[in-house]
């Protein structure tokens, strides 16, 4: 039981980190309807981005944990959404009428692109950083097992739950989230009344990459490395989560973040490691079989 | 689109490229400014770059500058302009001959270039990308499956080849019809499940199942041998007759002075052959039954339905069809290779594929040949900038994206019609032309 609960909890931080990025997935698809696939590289961008402003806080001399978090974290946000809006400028506005695959592969393409750039700028070789964040408490022991709840992990779900409650109110209370239900209902109309299409859909992005940065930097300060080629993996996987909780729905993206983390935590702890995302990916499949639209997803009504 | 607006001045230009190189510079200060590693003692160090950073920088700058100039010149880029009418005539003509010179031109290919080594071998790297795209094109461009994990398939063929004759000692020739029915068997395995999934959900269902693929063969250690693959896989014989210097090698045989070229130009030979027969069991499917129901399948699936046609087999078909092109490709690629692992079979490979079928126009069969061309001739160019390698492929499918998003050449055009073809499908018109 003891074990199990470990497990539980490793697997909801995972999941956590999932959820964030699978936001700006479902998002994107929401309101653009297209398959964002730059977003996991978006993500990789933001560990980079909140390890380098992490180093250079640190050699000009503040030690204060708290400020150093915050710093990178509002750096990491801020640099990511600058990535976020380029990646739609460049390489999906003028894209935006055309047909399906056309933006899908140019999202394919700025995804290598991405990859390889910080793999040029930064280096192949993964990147460690000591632990940023140390101490934990000891939730209780049985049987010699003692199941840990580790401070970082406290500030990983604590984030989690303050940005979903954010964005929650952002999209359902504020002039931008109107505009962007708007926009995901019917452009068209939602231009006629007055609404800036374009601007809309940039700030989605924006909002998307920044919460893809904060999952980089969750990341970066729960593995304690970042790499260039983490974002081909994170991404799948959190799209993956996308599409089990219903693409389009934000709280299905949560869900399906928390479903995957904890499949491939028990899958890991209970079967092999080895085969975790072999798990994660089928599971994907077999719910597709059953539930097409995911598990909170509304079901498309076909018009001929 | 912007025909109506007045071009933009220098000032213009001026104001647009500083906004670029504005943002670029904040887009690079971090992730090019400074540089991040693993210093000696295994603690993080950084130094900083100004000088690539300015360098960028101003590139951007100049770029966008041009670009803008260019454009408030040009007004937007429209191909149709630069062909006078009066070429429209011999343009069509030699539009009709171009793919039997084409054709000509590849099968004597091997003759010119036969001291060439590094061309020939080039050559069969860019018939095997023909090969896949036209495989892929079966199940993207003709039944309008949007297919993101065919390198699965390629991975069966291959894998199913090398396990055959490693094992049990099977000649290529027993091995390659094998490996394209075992091929085609996963292809409907993976139809199945995906029967109802359309469009986003089917890609990413069949990212997926390559990713599944490849991961088993990584961690399958007794039966693949891991991420060390399989080594040892025999060569490809004529028709039985081994292509190697012994006394009943090839050469001797045909009393021939031995030369390892042979082999390539055999296997140049081998790989025309599969992408033809490929191409031809694609035209010839085409005006079938099954893939006339591709096609209205790939228009729309509601009234196909409502037509009585069968979507289940028709899907099935088409995954099996594809499949098994992938299957034939990767049992080659075995044999050119001697080796095979799992590296070989990563999601960029399905992706350069897909784009090749994309670029291609989806559906056109030349167009996927000259975009496989053009693909992976332009790859070969940046060899020497192996590390650049993905940004320029990553930003190049960006660009012709957005440059031209039908494809470089041709676009796909149902191959029966009632009285006249008609440039209006259901896609252009989405596009906004119809």
């Amino acid at each position: 039981m003891a074990y199990f609960s470990q497990q539980l909890i490793n697997g909801v931080v995972l999941g956590s980190i999932y959820g964030l990025i699978a936001i700006g997935y479902t998002m994107v698809y929401g309101i653009v309807g297209m398959i964002n696939f730059a977003h996991g590289d978006i993500f990789m961008i933001g560990g980079f981005v909140a390890l380098i402003t992490f180093l250079i806080l640190v050699s000009i001399g503040l030690t204060f944990v708290p400020v150093i978090l915050l710093l990178v974290l509002l750096v990491a946000m801020a640099m990511t959404a600058l990535y976020g809006w380029s990646v739609e400028r460049i390489a999906y506005r003028p894209l935006r009428h055309s047909f399906r695959l056309a933006p899908m592969l140019s999202a394919i393409g700025m995804s290598f692109a991405l990859s390889n750039f910080a793999q040029v700028a930064q280096g192949a070789r993964v990147k460690p950083v000591p632990p940023i964040v140390t101490g934990g408490y000891t939730l209780f022991e049985r049987s010699g097992f003692a199941v840990q709840l580790s401070n970082i992990q406290i500030i990983v779900v604590i984030t989690t739950l303050v940005l979903l409650a954010l964005f929650t109110y952002l999209v359902s209370r504020t002039r931008l989230g109107r505009d962007m239900r708007a926009c995901e209902q019917d452009q068209t109309m939602a231009a006629l009344l007055g609404v800036d299409v374009d601007r809309t859909i940039s700030m989605t992005f924006v909002i998307g990459a920044a919460l893809a940065a904060v999952a980089g930097m969750m990341y970066l300060l729960y593995y304690g490395l970042v790499d260039f080629f983490m974002g081909f993996v994170a991404g799948i996987k959190a799209f993956t989560a996308a599409v089990l909780g219903g693409i389009g729905s934000l709280p299905g993206a949560m869900l399906g973040g928390l479903s995957i983390g904890l499949i491939e935590t028990m899958w890991s702890a209970y079967f092999s490691v080895e085969y975790k995302d072999v798990a994660a990916f089928s599971i994907l499949i077999v719910v597709l079989i059953f539930l097409p639209t995911g598990l909170l997803g509304r079901p498309e009504v076909e018009k001929v | 689109m912007g025909n109506e607006r007045t071009p933009p001045g220098f000032a213009a230009a001026l104001k647009k490229a500083s906004l670029s190189a504005f943002v670029a510079l904040i887009l690079f200060s971090l992730m090019v400014g400074v540089r991040t590693e693993a210093g000696p003692t295994g603690q993080l160090i950084y130094w900083t770059r100004f000088g690539e950073l300015a360098g960028l920088v101003s590139a951007v700058f100049a770029g966008s500058l041009i670009l803008e100039l260019l454009r408030s010149w040009f007004g937007p880029l429209d191909t149709g302009k630069f062909i006078p009418a009066a070429a429209d005539g011999p343009l069509k003509l030699a539009q009709r001959f171009f793919p039997l010179a084409l054709l000509i031109f590849t099968l004597i290919f091997p003759v010119i270039f036969y001291e060439k080594r590094y061309i020939l071998d080039l050559g069969i790297l860019v018939l095997t990308y023909v090969m896949l795209g036209w495989g892929l094109n079966v199940v993207v461009g003709l039944a309008g499956l949007l297919d993101l994990g065919y390198v699965a398939f390629y991975a069966v063929g291959a894998y199913s080849y090398a396990l055959l004759a490693t094992t049990f000692g099977l000649s290529f020739w027993i091995c390659l019809p094998l490996a394209g029915i075992l091929a085609a068997f996963w292809g409907v395995l993976l139809g199945f499940p995906v029967l109802r999934l359309k469009g986003d959900y089917l890609a990413i269902v069949t990212l997926a199942f390559g990713e599944i693929i490849r991961l088993v063969l990584i961690n399958w250690q007794t039966l693949t041998g891991g991420p060390n693959g399989i080594t040892g896989i025999p060569r490809p014989s004529f028709f039985g007759i081994p292509l190697t210097p012994g006394d009943d090698g090839f050469a001797a045989r045909f009393g021939l002075e031995f030369s390892p070229t042979h082999r390539v130009v055999f296997l140049y030979y081998l790989i025309l052959a599969l992408a033809l027969l490929t191409n031809w069991v694609t035209i010839r499917l085409r005006g079938l039954p099954i893939g006339r129901a591709w096609e209205a399948m790939r228009e729309d699936e509601v009234a196909c339905r409502a037509l009585g046609i069968n979507i289940t087999t028709t899907k099935l078909t088409a995954f099996a069809t594809g499949a098994m092109f992938g299957g034939f490709a990767g049992a080659f690629f075995a044999t050119r290779q001697g080796f095979i692992s799992p590296e070989s079979f990563t999601f960029h490979e399905s992706a350069l594929v897909l784009a090749i079928v994309v670029l291609g126009g989806m559906g056109s069969q030349l167009g996927v040949a000259l975009a496989a061309l053009v693909m992976i001739g332009g790859f070969e160019l940046f060899r020497d900038f192996e590390q650049y390698r993905m940004l320029v492929f990553g930003l190049a499918m960006v660009v012709l994206m957005v440059w031209r998003p039908r494809g470089l050449v041709g676009h796909r055009e149902a191959t029966v019609f009632l009285h006249h073809r008609t440039e209006i499908s259901a896609e252009l018109s989405r596009e906004g032309r119809g």
